[in-house]
């Protein structure tokens, strides 16, 4: 029952958030502010995390695909696939979903506690739109820029990895990386990336915005985001696998 | 002038937070709600400004029906109402001026130097120089307070509802704070109203005073009646401090 309750008033706080804006120049600046905290101070991660991942596909896939019946192009081929298709969309989501669904949530939880969000209510603030609706577009806007990022530096760690190891020939990796390229494969991951990413805010939003008691229970909240924004992309994960490429 | 009609409000079933709570809130006056911790103050205080919805009985604000209201109605009146929180409830990652000025960015469309004009006003009114670029963590309890009456004042409210105004602060601060409170009520002709369990405040400003005990509106009547009343559950509370009970006493042997 209690499940149901959490659906029901997370789909009341989306209604509320999605209502119009007191004064819209107010929330392009917040927006913009947003995309600033949420999304380029993410960019080192992104970048470390997309640079190693990439060279670490390419070695594991060089070192398991060893069979003379597989090209060896196959290594880059797959090395794309994998980034583009699965790790930097899903897996940058979820590192995102700790960094910053952890800070929207405790964000959020501590203006709860402080009664700063009562403070905007009773000024006549719709104070669910005016906190987690700025977040949720710049979210939208700049995860998809975090992604295209990290798949360009994550094939670039692949290349990488392939020239300094020489588990590949750099000319048939690169043939590989461009075999049989689908943009329709960016689109998929795009579309992945931007219903993560409004989970991703709206998620932990939700659990800032709900906070009771005090810093124990923000604690809570923003540990609460990080799992349940995770669970919900792995989730959709799967769901939206099914429908875009089944 | 606000008026509240029977409110009742529950937190458990079988429990009633608020019993029939029938008061009203007299416009240019200041209005304390008084009662012991956990008596309801602060629950009506909510019920009143729409934090929290009374489970029966309806809220008036100048005959408007606030209890029948939708959510895009009530905000008409909200944009009316200033609020001092307990805690101040300052937004901490802003600075003061721009705590001030967020009701005026929020709802009005006047031009920067007018913001500022109104900022410098509003912290004129409550005693307060340079302090615009500050924190609110940089700030003194007492200076928090100010700046929140400052920001409760910035978009001119009809209404201002004071919570625990003075609680946590030293006696001389304290009265800074009430007599701060009822000039403004005063010089603007608000309807305010404020929870207090202080009865320095209810000596120093208390022009209405309704007292509340676990959850019942058990008197109303001026503060200069307090003294006199012969409800025991409001003289216990009145004569709780020593200080209280020396100047009854004196009063009595002066009689």
């Amino acid at each position: 029952m209690k499940l149901f309750y959490h659906i029901g008033r997370y789909f009341v706080l989306l209604w509320l958030i999605l209502q119009k804006p007191e004064k819209t120049s107010i929330y392009r600046r917040q927006v913009i502010a947003e995309m600033d905290y949420l999304g380029l101070d993410s960019l080192g991660i992104v970048a470390i995390v997309s640079v190693f991942m990439g060279a670490v596909v390419t070695i594991q896939t060089a070192f398991n695909t060893d069979h003379p019946l597989l090209p060896a192009y196959a290594i880059g081929f797959a090395t794309r696939q994998a980034i583009i298709l699965e790790f930097s969309p899903t897996v940058i989501s979820l590192i995102l979903a700790g960094k910053v669904g952890s800070r929207v949530a405790s964000e959020i939880g501590t203006m709860r506690v402080t009664e700063q969000i009562d403070a905007l209510e009773v000024m006549g603030v719709n104070a669910a739109s005016y906190l987690i609706l700025p977040k949720v577009i710049a979210s939208v806007i700049i995860n998809p820029a975090l992604v295209i990022i990290s798949m360009f530096l994550g094939i670039s760690g692949g290349y990488m990895a392939a020239a300094l190891t020489d588990v590949v020939p750099l000319s048939n990796f690169t043939y590989g990386i461009l075999f049989e390229f689908s943009q329709f494969d960016i689109l998929y991951a795009l579309v992945k990336t931007i219903i993560f990413a409004i989970i991703i805010a709206s998620v932990s939003g939700y659990f800032g915005f709900y906070t009771r008691g005090g810093a124990l229970q923000v604690g809570h909240s923003s540990t609460k985001a990080v799992v349940f924004s995770s669970i919900y992309i792995i989730l959709f994960n799967l769901i939206l696998t099914q429908i875009l490429l089944a | 002038m606000i008026r509240t009609e029977n409110i009742w409000k529950y937190f458990e079933d079988d429990k009633p937070v608020l019993r029939n709570v029938s008061l009203h809130f007299e416009q240019g006056k200041t209005n304390l709600i008084i009662g012991r911790s956990g008596s309801g103050k602060t629950v009506l205080m909510k019920c009143l400004v729409g934090l929290l919805e009374a489970d029966k009985g309806r809220i008036f604000y100048d005959d408007r029906d606030f209890s029948a209201m939708g959510f895009k109605a009530r905000k008409v009146i909200r944009k009316e109402m200033g609020m001092l929180f307990q805690g101040a409830a300052l937004f901490d990652s802003m600075t003061v001026e721009d705590n001030i000025t967020f009701p005026l960015n929020m709802f009005t469309r006047m031009s920067r130097t007018e913001k500022k004009k109104r900022v410098d006003f509003c912290l004129d009114r409550v005693n307060l120089g340079a302090v615009h670029g500050l924190l609110p963590s940089e700030l003194s309890g007492g200076m928090k307070k100010r700046v929140a009456i400052a920001r409760a004042i910035s978009i001119k409210p009809k209404y201002l509802f004071c919570d625990e105004p003075n609680s946590g602060l030293d006696p001389p601060t304290a009265i800074l704070i009430d007599k701060l409170i009822s000039e403004i009520t005063h010089d603007f002709n608000i309807t305010t109203v404020v929870n207090t369990h202080d009865m320095n405040s209810v000596m120093e400003i208390g022009d209405t005073v309704a007292f509340i005990h676990k959850g019942d509106l058990w008197w109303t009547g001026s503060k200069d009646d307090v003294l006199h009343t012969c409800n025991k559950q409001l003289n216990e509370f009145v004569y709780a401090t020593e200080l209280m009970r020396t100047i009854q006493n004196q009063t009595q042997e002066g009689e």
